[in-house]
């Protein structure tokens, strides 16, 4: 028994001695769990190779991405140097004291420009228009939609389709049509259905989803700088988005009630619908063929313009920022540097990753190296965000408390749904001093 | 007094070999117990009590500023905290009354001789041995409309008990009562086997219909016992978070302790939430109480 207990004591202290000699050269980045971060890490691999410092991709679920980062921000941890938070962080970890503050070493690189612009503005500054900047836009994401090519490409189907609206079966390029392919596809008897839309309403699943709508309709959550919110999310347009977000549920296979970015990829690769929305950083799974056996049937839309001819699409996506208390900012700071250079960044998309680095983006490689990459880059000039005030999460809870029974349960009207949201994002904008 | 009696060592024991006097030993086995609890119940029981006066966020560094009893009264009046409550509440007696119904049903095949009686008991008490979160994760598939085991073998085509907002609360309880209806069944078993048999024996020998026998024997004999399962399963009840939270996103399955963690971890007010918690906390303590009265009131008979 004794010697056990020193044999364990030994090893515990090997553990320790062998753990502080690791940590000098090592650096921890924090993301979520999904394709990216494993595109991240090989990444990272090269930059060991070329500084001698290990790069650590930890990673958890999406559904506990936030809790588990903000938990470390607020115990003041240093077990992540770097995070790539979500967008509507920002508020929160910058007015915190959770992040550093990268304003210099942004104009130092000319980052503003050497970025594409959306993603400067959505990932990296807070407040909007203030010139102060808290991350490097990395993973560049919006929500885009994917469609069975071979469903719409069927003679038979394009005949029928014709002779019942009117006008050619083609990806849509406008949301009416989008309802009208929908409905076409929606065959429960065949067990085909017409759409696969996010409805999940924990976090900004389903949010994201109806923003695609709101954004395209020509409407708006509210005015980012004044918090207005009455007048542009219970606006006409943003009634009627809400309407026909609601309309594309009836079209959804059945118990499509909590569903995101995995139930979303299994519609298509279970052959379920003719069209589903997702976020690009998912399009890859669906183009391989072991993980869809319709990869090649699958073809790739942008997110469809609204009745005024409004385009736009929710925008998704990372910057990375250094964690304030790391006690190893300096490394961190190398590594962005590393990060943010050309090459590095080409490789960065060529291992799959969505570089927000605006030379890349705009290059003929990168936009015809994969069927989708096209449609990514025409999103990403007109993307949208939520609110990024740092209690961006009660305005969440309020839009999926006001949202789903509406969209799911059938409870209310649109109009009666987005007056309640307005009032109750108006009372917290209240409690938090941003209105009288 | 009754201190030295408790306190006192047998003359030949090792500690009393090593010269560890009485109130050493009690103090090595009670001083830890004590201060765990201290440190990790008691002081965060009153430090939350504290911040649920104010408005602190844990996720900033802004100060906590006192409001009073602003939280609570927020609290009380909000339209979607009180649909919390129903809910739980409407979960509460559906899935205990199912454990009860089942678990003593249960217990009342098995309270007589049959072959295999020990292995069917502990094949019966497999479910309550599973992690809730399994429990969840693996419901969830059989439940799923499309290729869901359930629907499969009920002939229920694409009956959506998740997806449906009237449904699923009635899902996520079937689950609980199939989870936990074993446990109300072990305590009913333990009862059960207490009843004297010569009670039976002359009821018979008075020729009691079975029904008689069982409401005026059985039911009053097992009743106290019958009340702790009740009791512990109604708090745990109160508690459900893990199974119901994987389960289902239906603000009709929004449990308190689901809310709570949202606007506590989602959200961050941690001022509300621990107003949240403390409202929670007496209610919890507040129907136990009911039921312990109950329970002796019961004994006494």
């Amino acid at each position: 028994m004794k010697t056990n207990f020193k044999n364990l004591m030994a090893g515990a202290a090997v553990c320790a001695m062998s753990s502080t000699s690791l940590a000098a050269e090592e650096l921890v980045i924090f993301w979520a769990e999904w394709d990216p971060a494993n595109f991240l890490q090989e990444l990272v691999n090269e930059y060991e190779e070329v500084s001698g410092i290990e790069v650590i991709v930890e990673t958890t679920p999406w559904s506990d991405f936030q809790t588990k980062a903000f938990t470390e921000f607020n115990a003041r941890g240093d077990a992540y140097d770097m995070i790539v938070g979500d967008s509507q962080w920002l508020g929160a970890a910058s007015t915190g004291g959770h992040y550093v503050d990268l304003t210099d070493f942004f104009s130092e690189h000319n980052l503003a420009e050497v970025m594409a612009p959306a993603t400067v503005k959505y990932y990296a500054e807070y407040p909007g228009n203030s010139g102060s900047y808290w991350a490097i836009p990395a993973e560049g994401d919006a929500v885009g939609w994917s469609y069975r090519k071979d469903w719409f490409e069927d003679p038979a189907e394009m005949a029928a389709f014709n002779e019942k609206y009117g006008y050619d079966l083609a990806p849509p390029a406008t949301w009416a049509e989008l309802l009208d392919i929908a409905e076409f596809f929606h065959r429960p008897d065949e067990d085909r259905y017409g759409v696969a839309i996010y409805t999940d309403n924990s976090y900004d699943a389903m949010v994201m989803g109806v923003e695609n709508a709101i954004f395209s309709y020509g409407a708006d959550l509210g005015d980012f700088e004044t918090y207005k919110v009455d007048g542009h999310i219970n606006s006409p347009a943003a009634v009627q988005a809400l309407e026909d977000y609601k309309r594309l549920y009836g079209y959804t296979p059945p118990g499509w009630a909590k569903t995101f970015f995995v139930e979303n990829n299994q519609a298509i690769t279970e052959g379920l619908t003719a069209m589903s929305m997702n976020y690009f950083a998912f399009f890859p799974a669906l183009l391989n063929e072991a993980t869809n056996p319709h990869a090649a049937d699958t073809g790739f839309f942008a997110n469809p313009a609204g009745p005024t001819g409004a385009q736009f699409a929710a925008l998704g996506g990372q910057g990375i920022s250094v964690v304030s208390y790391s006690d190893k900012q300096e490394e961190s700071m190398k590594f962005l540097e590393w990060f943010i250079s050309d090459d590095v960044q080409k490789r960065w998309a060529e291992l799959g990753g969505y570089t927000a680095h605006a030379k890349t983006l705009s290059s003929d490689e990168f936009r015809n190296a994969t069927p989708y990459n096209e449609a990514f880059y025409q999103t990403m000039f007109k993307v949208k965000d939520f609110w990024a005030v740092p209690e961006f999460a009660e305005l969440l809870t309020a839009a999926n408390q006001r949202l789903y029974p509406f969209i799911v349960g059938d409870e209310g009207t649109a109009q009666e749904t987005m007056d309640a949201l307005a009032r109750d994002w108006e009372a917290t904008f209240k409690k938090y001093g941003r209105t009288e | 007094m009754a201190l030295s009696v408790i306190a006192r060592l047998e003359p030949g024991s090792r500690a009393a070999k090593r010269g560890m006097s009485d109130l050493a030993i009690r103090n090595l086995f009670i001083i830890p117990t004590i201060t765990f609890l201290i440190v990790f119940n008691i002081f965060p029981l009153l430090y939350s009590l504290g911040y649920s006066f104010t408005d602190f966020r844990a996720s900033t560094n802004a100060p906590a500023k006192f409001v009073g009893l602003d939280n609570y009264k927020f609290l009380l009046n909000d339209e979607f905290i009180w649909r919390n409550f129903t809910i739980t509440a409407k979960y509460v007696i559906i899935s205990v009354t199912g454990q009860v119904i089942v678990g003593f049903g249960m217990a009342m095949l098995l309270n007589r001789d049959i072959p295999l009686k020990g292995l069917i008991t502990t094949l019966l008490m497999l479910p309550m041995m599973l992690s809730m979160a399994v429990v969840g994760l693996f419901w969830k598939l059989l439940y799923d409309p499309s290729f869901g085991i359930i629907n499969y073998g009920l002939g229920l085509g694409k009956f959506e008990w998740l997806a449906d907002p009237d449904v699923a609360l009635y899902a996520v309880a079937l689950t609980d009562i199939w989870m936990w209806s074993p446990f109300v069944m072990l305590l009913s078993l333990a009862g059960l086997s207490a009843v004297p048999k010569h009670l039976y024996e002359a009821a018979e020998i008075d020729r009691a219909g079975s029904f008689y026998t069982f409401t005026r024997i059985t039911l009053p004999l097992v009743a106290p016992i019958l009340m702790i399962a009740i009791i512990f399963r109604t708090m745990e009840a109160f508690k459900t978070f893990d199974m119901a939270y994987i389960l289902s996103s239906q603000p009709t399955t929004e449990l308190i302790a689901i809310r709570l963690y949202k606007m506590a971890f989602l959200e961050w007010q941690t001022g509300q939430s621990s107003a949240f918690a403390y409202i929670v906390l007496i209610m919890v303590v507040a129907i136990t109480n009911i039921y312990v009265k109950y329970l002796n009131k019961v004994k006494e008979r």
